[in-house]
């Protein structure tokens, strides 16, 4: 087994998640809250990666990385050097494919808060920011936690995007699940299924945990209309 | 009723499927190696107007293929890059005995975009320790033939230190082509049949002397679990024909001795 790859894979969820929850946050305030009658368009962007094959966004960030892609070039000039097969390549194309598996949530749990909160914490005199702090986020924590989880879990589990732009690299980019595949084409199957077995255990237990404590908060946030 | 409608017009529309699929019979599906890519398609092509026969071809690493058949992957043919997959299916006893042939051996060069301002003519390795070469995509030595063959010439060259922090590593030889000819590498030891493809013929290329490494053997090898194992010999004779092998070696792949024996016997 590659702890090596493990430990990466575990660095790289920890990254994605942490930014997709700063990223979210407003993101999804905004989504659920705005007037703007084009909205539509950025929800259906943001849901994207969930239809999209990770082959399509895999091939999109690689050119976009390259010395002719935007992203490439901004990174060129900032670091000097190109940002494929680097670790904060894979953390932004990461973060591009997880995305709405943070965002869907939060949306999901915002929604739910009682709008007469709202007006009543507007009523008393509090800017909608403080609002946000100490009236949605308070209600919000299991929509929260599903977030964090399932952009952890789904990132730990990434394999096409990585595969189209990663290279390989050990304790760069190759991740676990690319540690897995090449196991299995060296036929080194046994070290594959003792990898693979680990991370479906890692899966279950953290998803079986997250569900088991928000189990009943969950299911108002996470899938609305089982609620009712 | 709304469902059962639905599904038994769905399964209707699957049978009819099935069936024309069972009909067109003439067809022979090929796993191929991934530096067979462009060489294949034009062997497939030219097979296919002489014949009439359907070549199927997916390619893909062999490995892959090799795990894939072994749990049931319905090919008739595998055409791999390293000669010792198809030897292990044949020992397991999934191939049909004595149809093991070794089509060609690989060659690897380094390439570069035809814009990149070196000299690559002139310096060969030595290009590899410019500054401006950052990335060098390889194929995966793990697994990969040319990927290995490539490590191992670049240590015969007593470069391998140096450079090894330049690697870039492709699932197979393609993508690592296509991590130079995407730009994302400025270098790449690849396959000369991929050099050679449209793509990637305006490149610079070096041609790694063929003893810098040991030759990248493939191998073809028709299957137990084959359909119509006639058609697939007939299509592995017409790799060993003349105008078989003028395709592959029009692609750069060097064609062995002993193959050059038996087609002149055929």
């Amino acid at each position: 087994m590659n702890i090596e790859a493990l430990q990466l894979s575990i660095r790289l969820a920890f990254c994605v998640s942490a930014i997709l929850f700063v990223v979210g946050l407003p993101l999804a305030y905004w989504l659920v809250y705005s007037r703007w009658r084009w909205k539509f368009l950025l929800e259906a962007i943001v849901a994207l990666p969930l239809v999209l094959p990770p082959t399509v966004l895999g091939f999109y960030m690689l050119l976009a990385m390259g010395p002719r892609g935007a992203l490439g070039k901004l990174w060129q000039a900032a670091f000097g050097h190109g940002l494929a097969f680097t670790f904060p390549g894979l953390v932004i194309a990461s973060v591009l494919y997880s995305l709405p598996f943070a965002v869907q949530p939060l949306v999901a749990s915002f929604e739910t808060v009682d709008r007469k909160l709202l007006d009543a914490s507007a009523v008393l005199g509090a800017g909608p920011i403080r609002t946000f702090l100490h009236v949605i986020l308070p209600l919000s924590i299991p929509g929260i936690v599903t977030a964090l989880v399932l952009s952890f879990a789904h990132t730990l589990g990434e394999f096409g995007v990585v595969l189209m732009v990663g290279g390989n690299l050990a304790g760069v980019t190759r991740t676990v699940s690319i540690d897995i595949y090449d196991r299995v084409q060296s036929l080194d199957y046994a070290s594959a299924s003792r990898t693979s077995l680990l991370l479906l255990v890692i899966s279950f237990v953290v998803l079986a945990a997250v569900y088991g404590i928000n189990r009943r908060a969950l299911r108002r946030a996470w899938l609305p209309w089982a609620a009712k | 009723m709304d469902l059962v409608r639905f599904a038994s017009r769905y399964l209707l529309l699957l049978s009819a499927l099935l069936a024309f699929r069972a009909s067109n019979a003439q067809e022979i599906r090929v796993a191929a190696a991934a530096d067979l890519q462009f060489a294949l398609n034009e062997l497939a092509a030219r097979y296919e107007k002489q014949t009439g026969t359907k070549i199927d071809v997916s390619y893909g690493s062999s490995g892959n293929f090799f795990a894939q058949i072994q749990n049931g992957a319905p090919f008739d043919l595998l055409l791999s890059a390293d000669i010792e997959y198809p030897r292990k299916l044949e020992a397991a006893g999934l191939a049909e005995p004595g149809t093991l042939y070794e089509y060609a051996i690989g060659r690897i060069v380094i390439w570069m975009p035809a814009d990149a301002r070196v000299d690559l003519a002139k310096l060969g390795w030595k290009v590899l320790l410019e500054p401006g070469v950052e990335k060098i995509a390889v194929a995966n030595p793990e697994h990969a033939p040319y990927g290995r063959a490539a490590v191992v010439a670049l240590r015969n060259a007593g470069i391998y230190e140096q450079v090894r922090a330049k690697l870039v590593y492709g699932e197979n030889i393609a993508q690592a082509a296509e991590f130079v000819s995407s730009r994302n590498a400025q270098a790449g030891i690849l396959a000369l049949s991929l050099a050679n493809s449209p793509r990637m013929r305006d490149g610079k290329r070096w041609e790694i002397p063929a003893n810098m490494h040991e030759p990248i053997a493939q191998g073809a090898i028709i299957l137990k679990s084959a359909k119509d194992k006639q058609g697939a010999r007939d299509f592995l004779a017409f790799l060993k024909s003349g105008a078989g092998r003028k395709i592959l070696d029009s692609y750069g792949f060097i064609l062995p001795a002993s193959a050059a024996a038996g087609a002149a016997n055929q």
